[in-house]
Formats: C-alpha cells, structure tokens, sequence
C-alpha cells in the first residue's frame, strides 16, 4: 500500500509540470493586460508601457516562466500583480471557508443521499423510488442560484432564521459559523444529494439482485443489515467515486454559490484573478486545483480497498 | 405532517438558540459604531496614484489629506493648507495649518508635502502640465511650500485640489520617494480614517478606523473641502459581487449603505421603510464613444461627423437606464452641470438621430464601405448596451458595421492597438467616466490631442492643443469659459469623441444611517449612526 501511494503522488509531478506549463502558456496567449487593469481606464499608451515593464511583463516568455519555475521551486507561488500580496497567503486565506462549506455540503449530502438512494431500490419502483428520484431530476433540473435566492427568500428575508450573507470561520464560535453556512451548503448539496442518491439507487440494485443477498435474506438476516451493511458496502465503490469527484468539484470553486451568498472563497477569487489577468494568481489557482484532484482521486481510491476486499495495490 | 411540524419547531428553536449565542458574543464585543459600506468593487490596489481606479481613490479620500480641495461649487479650499499667489502669478506659498499628524504620529511637513506633489506630478495629465512649467517646488520651513513658475498657470489651484481619478493625495515623504511606476507598500496617511492592514483581504473586505488625533477644519464638510468630522468608529467596505445579494443584505440590515442600485433590482427596496433610495450624486457619469482616428474609415473628418450624426443620445440612454428619472439628455462634452458645461453645438447629438445627414456625409466623404470593428463588452454592466444601440443606428445611416464581442479585458488590451484592423486594429468604442473626470480641459484625457502620446484613439489635432494652452494660460473663470466653449464647439466639429449623454447611478442606506454628504465620491465622515 505504501508503495502503491509513493508511486501515485510521484506520478503527480509530471502531471502538475504539464499543467503548469499548459496554464502559463495559455494564460499568455489570452488577450488582456494586468497593467491596464492596475493602471485604470485614464493611462496612457506610455504609462502601461512603464507599468508592464516594472511587473516583467515586457521580459520574454521564457523568462517569465523561469522566474516562475524557480519561485515555485521556493515553496514561492509569487505575488499578486493588482495587490502586491504574496499569493499564498490570498490562497490560504480563501481555501478555508471553500473547505469547509464543502465539508459541511458533501455531510448533509451523503447523510441524506446515501440512505434514499438505498430505500429508493429497496423499495424499487414504488411512490418512495418516484419521490426519491422526482426529487433527484428537480436537483439536476434548477439552477443553484434560483435554489439560493427561493432558500434565502424563505429563510432569511421571510422567517430571519439565518443571514442572508456572509461568512465566519468556525473559531468566531459555532453559531456564527452555522447559521451562515447553513444555506449555502444546503443550495448546493441539492445537486449532491441528487447526484448521490441516484448513484446510489443505481448501484444498490445491481447489487440486490446478487445471490449472496438472496442467501442472506434466506439465512434470516434482519433487512437493515442486509441493505446496509451486504449491500451497500458492496455497491460502495461508484458511490465513493462520486462523492470524491463531488468533494473535488466543490473545493475547486463554486463561484455562483459563493457570489450569492458572498462567501469568500477561492471561486471568486479565481474568477477575479482571470477577469483581472492576475497571472500569479490564476497560475496558483489552477496549479493547486489540478493538485486538488489528484489528492482527491488517491483518497477514492486507496478508499475503495476497505470496502471492496478484492481490490489489493 | 405533524412530524415534519415537530422537526421545523425544533429547528426553530435551535436556530434561535444559535443566533442568541451569536448576538450574546457580539454584545460582549465593545459597544462601537461601525457603517458596512458595499462599493462598487472591490478594493485590490492600494496606491492611489499608481491608478485610476475609482475605487483607489476613494480609498485615497479615507486615508490620505489633501492640500487643497474643490467644494460643492467646484471652488477650490483650503484643506491642509491656506495659500498665496504672488502678485506676478508665477509663486505658490502654502501654509500647512496646526495639528496636521499622520497616522504614525509624526507631523506633516513641508518636505512630505514637496515628495508627494512630485510623486502625483508624474502620473495625472493636469500635474504634469503643471510640472511643465515648474521652476521650483521646495519646502523653505517645517510649514511652508513655495512653488515658483516660470510661466503663469491659471487653473493650479483647479487641478491640484480636483475630485477626479488621482487626486495629490499628501503621504509621508519616505512613501512618496517610491517611483511613480511601481506600487507603494506603507499606507500611512493623515486623513481622518486609518488603514487597518491586518483586516484587509483584497476584492473581499477593507476595514477603518476613526483617526483619533486628525483635526478637522472648522468649516462646514462640502464635497472634498471643509471639516472631516469623523462620528463613527468603524467602516467597513465589503465586496458583493451579486447585486440582489447586496439589496437583500441591506433590507435585512446585515449592511448599511450600498453606493450603486441596480435600476431593475430597485423595486426589492421600493417599499422598505427602513431603506431609503437616493440620487446622492446628482453629477453622476457620461458615457462617450470614441473613434480611432489613426485608421479609416474614421481617419476622415466627415466620416466621424456621419457617425455622430447616426447617433441618437436618448435611445442609447434610454436602454442603458431604462428609466428617464436617471439619465438627462446632455451635449456638453464637459459635463452639463459644471461651471464649463456648455451645449453649443451639440444640437446634431441631442436632437435625435440625423439619418439624412449621416447618409449626405458619408456619401461627400465618399465612403467606400470599409467595415468599422466596433469592440463591444460583454462583461461590464454599464457597457453592454451602447455597441448594440450603436450598431443599429450606424447600420442604418449607410456603415458597414462588424460589432466584436469581447470582455472588458480584451477591449482594453486591444484599444491600445494602433495597427490597421486586419492586425488586430479597432475603430470604435463605448466607456464611461464620472462628470468630474471630463470637467475640464486638462481633466479630460479624450480632450488631449497629441496624437500617439494622446488617449486611446490618438487624434492629433494642434487646434485642441492650442485650445488648452489657452486655457492654461486664461487669467479668471470667465476667460476659462470662453475658451472651454470654442474647446466644446472644436469637439463637436472634429468629433474627438462623441458624447452620449449623462446618468445617474442611485444610491442607498438604511435610515439609521443620516448626515452624509452628498458628493461624487462617497465619504464618510460627517454621517452619524443611530441604533436600529
């Protein structure tokens, strides 16, 4: 096992050499100037000029890119051109809230995925598996920022439950934390609980149809034990995929979700980096999205060897 | 239901319980009065004259003092410093009044004032026509600055006490030494609000705190000039980059002022007593198009004065706003409400579009058809119409139109292309600036006819330039104004560039928030807040 993940993280640094290259490449084919954006509407031609040569925007692109290669060597993701502050700490600072909304999204949604899922194909093609999976299409079906607003209409604006914005880190106390969260997770563990359920459903009647279920059943195993624990932890392995690639999705920036409820994290972050062409930024942005991934995809799977024994590295 | 009942109660109560452990947290908190102000974006560039970015100079209001500023009449006061002009009109003597400190505790001097009028000099147009004529600029003591011309320069006090994108914000002088071209890193000011460093997270949140020791002027607060009475504790402008989200925070009383509405979104707040909607800027903006003179088909004089005449202000405005409480029909190219605002000959922009006479023009100049790339936006709010209106109008007049779709970044990127368009070149574009920023001859950069060293678009036209040294050199207001008045007659002939007409962006607060001044920058002093 241990040999399998040394071989998995090394075979990340190709990876995350393509990409790096691919992103700084692309980044300067894209038409845009951070100069412009520093300098304002009202500079002059010759003041950009004089702008761009003082952020080494001028100097060639494969000068450019060393002077990043051996910044990133540093453990150095550089600084930002718009505000001069070292990226890493803008990054460290928008992870938190990002991780732990995801967090508290991808909880809501396996706990209440997974167990409607299982009952949708226990109890197959009933009104229970028609609820369950009308309410996965409408998860698919609404945008997430129609389920936000219609959350924040009835929960903030109407019954002053919770704020209708804002974020606090779980350190300013538990309350302030929750009941900010609370919506945005909800908004968008709808898609989640959509995704998981019907993956869920899916691989559960694959399952169901087996015949060591059919011996369980005859051996007088008690139903719950037979659907939770037979089944499901044999049906575990897509179910994981989806939950890891959802975990992946939500970290890498939900930017509608974040802009709604004004969270910030590092969607908008990224989404203010690419319209401002704060190269440094974005660079680090997709850099550790890509890594994001990949941590993600080796979790999956080095997870799917404690459900599925017959899986062995 | 009556299980699905219990589960709502409870989490009724649990919510409640949660916010009351929030609420009982907060009151711990020292009992201060802080304002949460969401602007107009985000703050990520904290060198206010490095750029031109609005929201930098509001910033630079907050922080920074100025020596001298315009009031509510345009008239330029004394802020940091009184002054006198010698007799010849070539020296300056500023006074810096008693009590003036920076936020570090060291007083302001003569040599900090000296350090960032030359730093300023070298990056806004007016200062460095000033700096043109500049003999000397020196402090002679602790308190006094003496600036010697060589040559009379009429409108100094107007530019150096300006509200427009990089207002003489004075800074220590160590700060102030950094070159013009690269981004200071210590933001100590003397102003009546302090930067808080450690609470600042760029594009998310910026955090002030009332200067204790600032001193403010004995006059009432008017604009940029007068006293800067500081009642609140605290400000805090926060970044909401969803419109609805910042209207629904602002009913909810999660935030207390918000400096742009939506026009559409204005009816969530219609009816909310507890919201009230203003015009608090009543100059608000222009919205102009500009021609690239170095190429044709607008290289021709008679094709610029076609396009002009196929545009018509009040459509364009009118899908722009939607709204007529909120924009004004307006051809004078300096703004319709300012001292050098004048219409003269504008009729062809304000009384509707000319098609017959575009059509006549175009046919004189002997148009060929050669397309006009027109950059069109799709990512700013306020730029997404005006391409479209135009396009049509031009379309009808007889041009042969190709309407670009680009975002924002690739319009600027591309306008600073002087190449012919087959190589990335462009003819026409929209953009919008504050009345202030176009108020004058030596504010306005589309008014700079120096061809490559001009604007984007690059007119080169002696006649505008000689205008302006006109200017400059006119002794009094009125001599300004018959000079501004041929520079208004000029643009409309040459078609420098086209003015669209005027709008207004409204604004809005909670009730409990009161006194704040009405000014085309938002300020924050003078207001008071009272509990809910």
């Amino acid at each position: 096992m241990f040999l399998y993940i040394l071989k998995r993280v090394l075979a990340t640094i190709p990876v995350m050499i393509i990409v790096a290259i691919f992103v700084f490449l692309l980044l300067r084919l894209t038409p845009g100037d951070p100069a412009a954006i520093l300098a304002g509407d009202a500079a002059t031609p010759a003041q950009l000029e004089r702008i761009r040569d003082g952020l080494g925007l001028n100097d060639p692109l494969i000068t450019q890119f060393m002077t990043w290669m051996n910044q990133l060597l540093h453990g150095d993701l550089g600084t930002s051109l718009l505000s001069n502050t070292p990226v890493a700490g803008m990054v460290a600072e928008r992870l938190g809230p990002t991780i732990n909304i995801a967090l508290m999204t991808i909880t809501i949604s396996v706990l209440l995925a997974v167990p409607m899922g299982v009952i949708a194909a226990w109890r197959h093609r009933t009104w229970i598996d028609f609820l369950v999976m009308s309410f996965s299409v409408l998860g698919f079906s609404v945008p997430v920022f129609v389920i936000g607003y219609i959350l924040i209409q009835i929960f903030a604006i109407e019954l002053r439950w919770v704020p209708v914005q804002g974020y606090k880190d779980p350190s300013d106390g538990f309350g302030a934390f929750f009941s900010r969260a609370l919506l945005p997770s909800l908004t968008l563990a709808t898609i989640y609980i959509a995704l998981i359920a019907r993956m869920t459903r899916a691989s559960m009647l694959e399952v169901l149809g087996e015949d060591y279920i059919r011996t369980a059943r005859a051996k007088g195993v008690r139903e719950n034990v037979v659907l939770f624990r037979h089944a499901l932890r044999n049906a575990a392995v897509p179910i994981l995929t989806i939950i890891g690639t959802g975990f992946a999705l939500l970290i890498s920036g939900v930017v509608v979700t974040e802009s709604v409820f004004n969270i910030p994290g590092i969607g908008r972050l990224t989404v203010d980096a690419i319209l401002a062409r704060d190269y440094p930024v974005i660079q680090a942005m997709i850099l550790l999205t890509a890594g994001i991934y990949v941590f993600v995809n080796l979790l999956v799977d080095i997870s799917y060897s404690f459900f599925d024994p017959r899986i062995r590295y | 239901m009556s299980t699905f009942r219990s589960v709502l109660k409870n989490t009724h109560y649990i919510t409640a319980a949660l916010l009351m452990g929030t609420a009982l947290l907060a009151s711990a908190q020292e009992n201060e009065t802080t304002v949460t102000a969401v602007m107009h974006s985000g703050l990520r560039v904290l060198d206010p004259v490095i750029t031109t970015a609005h929201i930098t100079r509001d910033h630079g209001y907050m922080i920074y003092d100025v020596l001298t500023a315009v009031d509510d009449k345009f008239a330029p006061q004394p802020q940091m410093a009184s002054w006198e002009i010698s007799e010849d009109g070539l020296s300056y003597t500023f006074t810096l009044r008693d009590g003036l400190m920076f936020h570090d505790g060291a007083p302001v001097t003569g040599a900090d004032v000296v350090a960032s009028l030359k730093r300023w000099g070298k990056k806004d147009s007016g200062g460095q026509l000033i700096f043109d004529v500049t003999e000397s600029l020196e402090s002679t003591d602790e308190k006094t600055v003496v600036w010697r011309l060589s040559k009379q320069f009429g409108p100094l006090l107007d530019v150096i006490s300006k509200q427009s994108a990089v207002p003489p914000f004075i800074m220590p002088a160590r700060v102030a030494e950094t070159s013009a071209d690269e981004t200071i890193t210590e933001y100590v000011g003397s102003g009546p609000f302090v930067f808080n460093e450690s609470e600042y997270k760029p594009g998310v949140n910026v955090t002030y705190e009332k200067f204790d020791d600032y001193v403010p002027r004995s006059e009432p607060a008017s604009w940029m000039a007068g006293g800067k009475v500081v009642n609140v504790d605290k400000v805090i402008w926060t970044t909401m980059p969803d419109a609805l989200t910042a209207l629904n925070a602002l009913s909810a009383g999660e935030i207390d002022y918000l400096e742009q509405v939506q026009i559409d979104l204005m009816p969530i707040v219609g009816g909310n007593p507890d919201v009230i909607v203003e015009k608090r800027d009543e100059l608000g903006y222009v919205t102009i198009g500009r021609p690239n003179h170095l190429l044709p088909p607008f290289d021709n004089k008679l094709i610029r004065q076609a396009a002009m005449a196929a545009l018509d202000q009040e459509s364009m405005l009118a899908t722009m706003q939607g709204d007529p409480e909120y924009y004004n029909v307006c051809g004078a190219i300096f703004g319709c409400s300012t001292p050098l605002g004048d219409e003269a000959g504008s009729e062809v922009l304000t009384s509707g579009a000319n098609v017959d006479t575009a059509k006549a023009l175009l046919k004189e100049a002997g148009y060929d058809g050669t397309p006009i790339v027109l950059m069109a936006p799709t990512d700013v709010i306020s730029l997404i119409n005006q391409p479209v209106v135009a396009a049509q109008a031009l379309r009808e007049a007889g041009f042969e139109v190709d309407m670009q779709s680009m975002d924002w970044q690739s319009v600027v990127q591309r306008r600073a292309q002087q190449q012919p368009v087959s190589e990335g070149g462009w003819n026409l574009f929209f953009t919008n600036w504050i009345v202030p920023e176009v108020s004058d001859p030596l504010i306005n950069v589309m008014a700079n006819g120096r061809g490559d060293e001009a604007w984007f678009g690059w007119p080169t036209d002696p006649e505008i330039e000689k205008l302006r040294a006109d200017f400059v050199a006119a002794g009094d207001m009125a001599a300004q104004k018959e000079v501004a008045l041929e520079i208004q007659e000029h643009v409309m002939d040459n078609v420098n560039y086209i003015m669209m007409g005027e709008y207004i962006i409204p604004q809005a607060r909670r009730t409990t928030i009161q006194n704040m001044l009405p000014s085309p920058v938002p300020v924050f002093w003078n207001m008071t807040k009272e509990d809910e």
